[in-house]
């Protein structure tokens, strides 16, 4: 072993695996945006625009929380059990004004994280089945809180929410780039950030090293229940409606796949954010364009399903060895 | 020799390891839980509900029970070699959609297609797992996307749904009727029992527990790991694909927008039963009490008649919360 | 019992086992340098050596686990090419290791009996036979117990005799044993030899690990003492003195022992004041029994001691990762809470671990990252990092301790050994810590980066921390160390200062004979 540090050789299959996995989304998504330019009509078309943005702004949402889970080595399904729970509970607490209601939906994401983050970081429980606990229970308080039932929203403040723009971004989408930009320097500037990412590469090192592990996996499940919540209250504003039955129905499947397209790999110890949001972006792209041109929805799920292997596969072999 | 010696003066008893009673009181909890809770809930129904103790009312528990409880075996054997199978809510519906389908052909092609389809969909999953070494998880969550499109694309997204007609085999498979039970009901006992006979009797099964409580030791005693992962989520797929054909039967079509989350319930009714999600124990009595308990609980709910039906999620969610608090602690306990 | 190995009874004794020039490297690294070892059916030989020494990898060799790079290994005068462990198994080459190779969770007959299991119609189980079968083997290996309970609920020593039922029942003709009596009581270690002996008269050959001097010279005939790689003695037990064991396995010859050193040591420190570290009792079941140590300030304290002696068990106990039955730590007077590895860094206590890789780098960081890590809240206003500061210190410790890599950014995955121990240095040394306890800080590092450490751990001293340095290195305990406490069996067994502080002096306390083992 020689003490001159420069990296090791790879083989020339392993190096292309790590750039795909570092960049092979963004590649994608600028492929997609070129090939959608020559063959679909009326892409760059501002409105087709507003609408894939409004459209994937929650799954971003999510999807910011989740990866930060998923740098922990951890998983979050509860996901969407939360969207669920944050819809039923606004249209209870509107007669409180809007910013009580949304306040409570809020609490409500908090309080399924508290509860996903004790079991996981003081009672031990592997994260999967942990969160799998609410992901069964959060969806049924949801429609028990609504009585089961979809109810219209007719506060204009709250559609306002949904359907209002800021120098002509719909509001969703610059609520998504706002989280975004704090969810990256929550990763990149803080010490809860830099110790979340640590606990994901080696939870033994971190401990040894003194960091408080338990309190850092409490507030990434918090954080990613909050999140949800969010997503949850700003896609109520866009569908004019409180249906706890099936808002946020397999999120977290769209979460972890975003997640793991975006180059973080699922053994944690590394966080890439923009990567999240790119994934994201990359398979909404793909079923627009599928949609586009008429190939039906069962193609785009099957294309997203060989995406994710795809992504696992790259990512093995990226930092497998 | 000192052997006789030694056997004599100093014998190796054990000694060592004296469970606590709060550690038999978490593994009890663990392996009788749901059992003991639904016979309390049996008998708490059947004094609160003068409908409830009735055989048109447990027939009713019982073939409602008997679809999830099909994918809930196969799923025990994956979740007992440590692994887990998302895809069992999409490949439920498939197997549904390929029944009503093929049954074109005959009611024997209306069960072979929906088998071997979904076999192969496990097959495939399989082999990503046990050769290329992908995590269960992603393989199947991929494969939970890949059933749910194949489906699609066969029903010309949803918009086509066929019909199994009144009066084939197949369609009496599903709704007929035996000293008040449902056929189904017949079979997945029948099925439950080879299923633990396998489990508890057979090389396989050894293989099984094995693999799921010690990879590493289970590869150095000679157990063929790779093949019976392989064999594991083959046998969920056609579990699965069998349930979801039979269900089919059952409403006379296929319909396409059923299993969505059904995996993670039945994951629930698995993990209730005693099974541990990391692996290596488990038990199919326990599986059906776990698939049986949260069928009990929809139905007394339905019994109260003005409670909504989601209590019953709320229910199973908190009791898979404290079951799985008593498993961790169990296996704290073990690993001192 | 016949005798195993009919083919070849012209030569008398012909080996069973041979392992013939056997060379391994492992990327680059020569693990294995034609190392030779036969046994004759019924001997039980010896393998001993200290840690890196070559023993498991000659171990995963003759199991098939490995492959050689050069020799062979021959098994009853034949060629054997293990393809795999499951191989050299079906040949009657058996391994019983530390961890035990059964799975907990399953019955002990199963555990037992797997994929032999006696079956009835269908080629069902025979769950009966198979407990009965089950019971009376293990009866005539001393244990009695209830075969249908899981493995896990036996205590170790005896799951330790159902792994060596299973593996002599599979038609055994040579035992390889790693650390049986590890974690036995006196009484189950009584028990196994009675077994051994049983498999001598069988004609089994054993290859029997241990640390244990009283052990080997107990039941042992031959022994192989290897290090770095190499077969450094090898011979009858009987023909061996306890002293020069221990000088052959610590790689220092008793005469030599005398020479000058060539650690980059400077000698004694001024060592001062009221002990920084006062830890007391420690005691933990099977790993440390009331270990007491005081270090001061400006003084490196060595833990000296066979491998599993307790020296990395006290490190971690103090560093608050290791449960403790009883006992405590106090940093300058002050408890520290126990179990908790948290108030131990913010006491002041720095550990550098034995296992760089599990334990030490965060792999998927950056250089920078993995030496901010444990300084993080003090590098940060109100949580929020400041990159100016950890650069700052950053650059300031890849230049004090001459951490070569292309930059602060690259990954430490990609650095050498050496670097990345001293970026695990670093990360301390960013925490200002009072007690800086070291686990072999210079195992696996090459010449040049182990002379800058040892440089490096002078100088820590110099200014004032208390160090406790473990080291197999013996030259690095004696010349690096003010004062080496000896361990042994998890206890302490000695203390060495001033002029009984030599090599000859750690050896032949470590090679005293222990009591307790006796009876």
């Amino acid at each position: 072993m020689s003490d001159t540090a420069v990296a090791l050789p790879r083989p020339a299959g392993a190096r292309t695996l790590a750039w795909l996995q570092n960049y092979g989304v963004y590649a994608a998504i600028a492929a997609l945006i070129v090939v959608n330019i020559v063959i679909t009509p009326h892409f760059i078309s501002t409105e087709n625009l507003r609408t894939q943005l409004v459209q994937v702004a929650p799954v971003v949402i999510v999807s910011l929380g989740m990866a930060l889970v998923i740098g922990t080595e951890g998983v979050d399904l509860s996901v969407g059990s939360v969207m669920a729970l944050a819809t039923a509970l606004i249209p209870l607490y509107l007669g409180y004004g809007v910013g009580a209601a949304i306040l409570v939906a809020l609490v409500g994401g908090v309080a399924v994280g508290l509860v996903n983050g004790s079991l996981v970081a003081f009672v031990n429980v592997q994260p999967i089945v942990a969160t799998l606990c609410l992901f069964v229970g959060g969806r049924g308080l949801a429609l028990v809180i609504a009585g089961g039932r979809l109810k219209d929203v007719h506060d204009t403040t709250l559609l306002d929410l949904g359907s209002s723009s800021l120098v002509g971004i719909p509001l969703p989408v610059v609520v998504a780039a706002v989280l975004t930009v704090l969810v990256a320097g929550v990763v990149r500037r803080t010490t809860f950030g830099r110790q979340l990412v640590a606990i994901g590469g080696n939870r033994t090192a971190s401990v040894l090293s003194g960091l408080p592990v338990r309190r850092v996996l409490l507030l990434v499940y918090v954080l990613s229940g909050l999140l949800a919540a969010v997503a949850g209250v700003l896609a109520t504003a866009r569908l004019q409606a409180s249906d706890p039955s099936s808002l946020g129905l397999l999120m977290e499947l769209s979460a972890i796949t975003a997640v793991v397209v975006g180059g973080t790999p699922l053994t944690g110890g590394r966080v890439r954010v923009l990567g999240t949001v790119a994934g994201a972006l990359l398979i909404q792209l793909v079923r627009a364009t599928l949609i586009k041109h008429n190939l039906p929805d069962s193609v785009a799920q099957m294309v997203q399903a060989v995406i994710i292997l795809a992504a696992v596969y790259a990512a093995r072999g990226g930092t497998g060895r | 020799m000192t052997t006789e010696q030694a056997t004599a003066d100093t014998p190796v008893t054990q000694d060592a390891y004296a469970p606590s009673r709060r550690d038999r009181t978490f593994g009890l909890i663990q392996r009788h839980g749901a059992t003991a809770v639904l016979v309390l809930l049996l008998l708490v129904g059947s004094l609160s509900f003068a409908r409830f103790p009735t055989g048109e009312n447990l027939g009713d528990i019982a073939i409602t029970s008997s679809f999830p409880a099909m994918v809930a075996l196969g799923m025990t054997f994956v979740i007992i070699t440590g692994g887990i199978d998302l895809s069992v809510g999409s490949v439920f519906a498939l197997g549904g959609v390929l029944a009503a389908y093929a049954v074109r052909w005959g009611t024997v092609a209306g069960l072979l297609v929906p088998l071997a389809v979904c076999g192969v969909v496990g097959l495939v999953q399989g082999l990503l797992i046990a050769r290329v070494r992908l995590a269960p998880f992603i393989v199947t969550l991929a494969g939970l996307l890949g059933a749910r499109g194949l489906l699609l694309s066969i029903s010309h997204e949803g918009a086509t749904t066929y019909l199994i007609p009144h009066g084939t085999v197949l369609a009496r498979l599903g709704q007929g009727h035996l000293f008040g039970l449902g056929y189904p009901v017949y079979l997945t006992l029948v099925l439950f029992v080879i299923g633990g006979v396998v489990l508890q009797r057979t090389g396989f099964g050894q293989a099984v527990y094995a693999i799921g409580g010690a990879e590493d030791a289970a590869a150095l005693m000679g157990v063929p790991v790779a093949r019976t992962k392989v064999v594991v989520y083959v046998l969920s797929g056609m579990l699965a694909g069998l349930s979801g054909a039979l269900n089919a039967a059952r409403l006379s079509s296929g319909v396409t927008i059923l299993g969505t989350g059904m995996e993670l319930d039945v994951i629930a009714a698995v993990v209730i039963g005693g099974t541990l999600l990391t692996g290596g124990a488990g038990s199919v009595s326990g599986t059906i009490a776990g698939v049986l308990l949260l069928g009990v609980i929809q139905n007394l709910i339905n019994q109260i008649g003005d409670l909504s039906s989601s209590y019953q999620q709320v229910v199973s969610g908190a009791f898979l919360a404290v079951v799985v608090v008593a498993q961790t602690y169990l296996s704290r306990a073990r690993r001192l | 019992m016949t005798d195993p190995v009919p083919e070849q009874a012209n030569a008398g004794d012909p080996p069973l086992l041979e392992a013939r020039d056997i060379v391994k490297r492992f990327t680059g690294v020569l693990a294995l340098d034609r190392v030779t070892l036969s046994l004759r059916p019924g001997e039980v030989h010896a393998l001993v050596g200290e840690n890196g020494a070559g023993k498991s990898t000659l171990i995963k060799v003759i199991t098939g686990v490995h492959r050689p790079d050069e020799g062979e290994v021959r098994l009853a005068g034949r060629t054997a090419g293990f393809a795999d462990p499951l191989d050299a198994q079906r040949a009657g080459v058996q391994a019983v290791h530390q961890e035990i190779g059964l799975v907990p969770d399953l019955s002990v007959a199963r555990n037992l009996l797997l994929g032999r299991e006696p079956r009835r119609a269908l080629g069902l189980i025979d769950t009966r036979r198979m407990h009965q079968t089950a019971a009376r083997t293990l009866e005539s290996y001393g244990v009695r117990v209830d075969v249908r309970l899981p493995l896990r609920s036996l205590g170790v020593g005896a799951q330790q005799m159902v792994a060596l039922a299973r593996a002599v029942s599979v038609d055994a003709r040579v035992v390889i044993m790693d650390e049986p009596t590890s974690s036995l009581e006196p009484r189950e270690v009584e028990t196994l030899f009675g077994v051994i002996d049983r498999l001598r008269g069988q004609g089994i050959a054993v290859i029997y690990v241990s640390h244990r001097l009283d052990e080997l010279y107990r039941i042992c005939d031959g022994v192989t003492v290897l290090r770095d790689g190499r077969v450094v003695h090898q011979g009858a037990l009987a023909d061996l003195d306890r002293l020069r064991l221990v000088s052959l396995m610590l790689g220092r010859d008793v005469a030599q022992v005398r020479s000058e050193g060539v650690t980059r040591f400077s000698g004694a420190h001024e060592a001062s004041g009221r002990p920084v570290l006062e830890a007391s009792g420690l005691t933990s079941r099977h790993l440390l029994d009331d270990v007491s140590l005081t270090i001061r300030p400006r003084e490196v304290v060595g833990l000296g001691g066979l491998l599993g002696a307790g020296r990395t068990e006290t490190a971690k106990a103090i560093a608050g990762v290791l449960p403790l039955d009883a006992g405590g730590v106090t940093v300058a007077g002050l408890p520290v809470r126990r179990g908790s590895a948290t108030a131990a860094v913010r006491a002041g206590i720095a550990l550098l671990p034995e296992d760089r890789k599990a334990e030490g780098i965060v792999p998927t960081l950056s250089v920078r990252d993995n030496i901010a890590l444990a300084a993080l809240p003090r590098l940060a206003r109100a949580g929020v990092v400041s990159d100016a500061r950890i650069d700052r210190i950053v650059e300031t410790f890849m230049k004090r301790l001459r951490i070569k890599a292309t930059g602060p950014h690259q990954p430490v995955a990609e650095l050498s050994g050496g670097n990345q121990q001293k970026v695990l240095l670093a990360r301390w040394l960013a925490t200002e810590p009072k007690v800086l306890l070291l686990d072999e800080p210079t195992r696996g590092i090459d010449v040049g980066a182990k002379a800058e450490v040892q440089a490096l751990v002078d100088e820590l001293a110099e200014a004032g921390l208390a160090v406790l340095l473990i080291s197999s290195d013996l030259e690095e305990l004696v010349e690096g160390s003010d004062r080496v406490v000896v361990l042994r069996g998890g206890a302490v067994v000695g203390e060495l200062t001033g002029d009984e502080l030599t090599e000859e002096g750690v050896m032949t306390t470590i090679a005293a004979h222990t009591r307790e083992n006796a009876g």
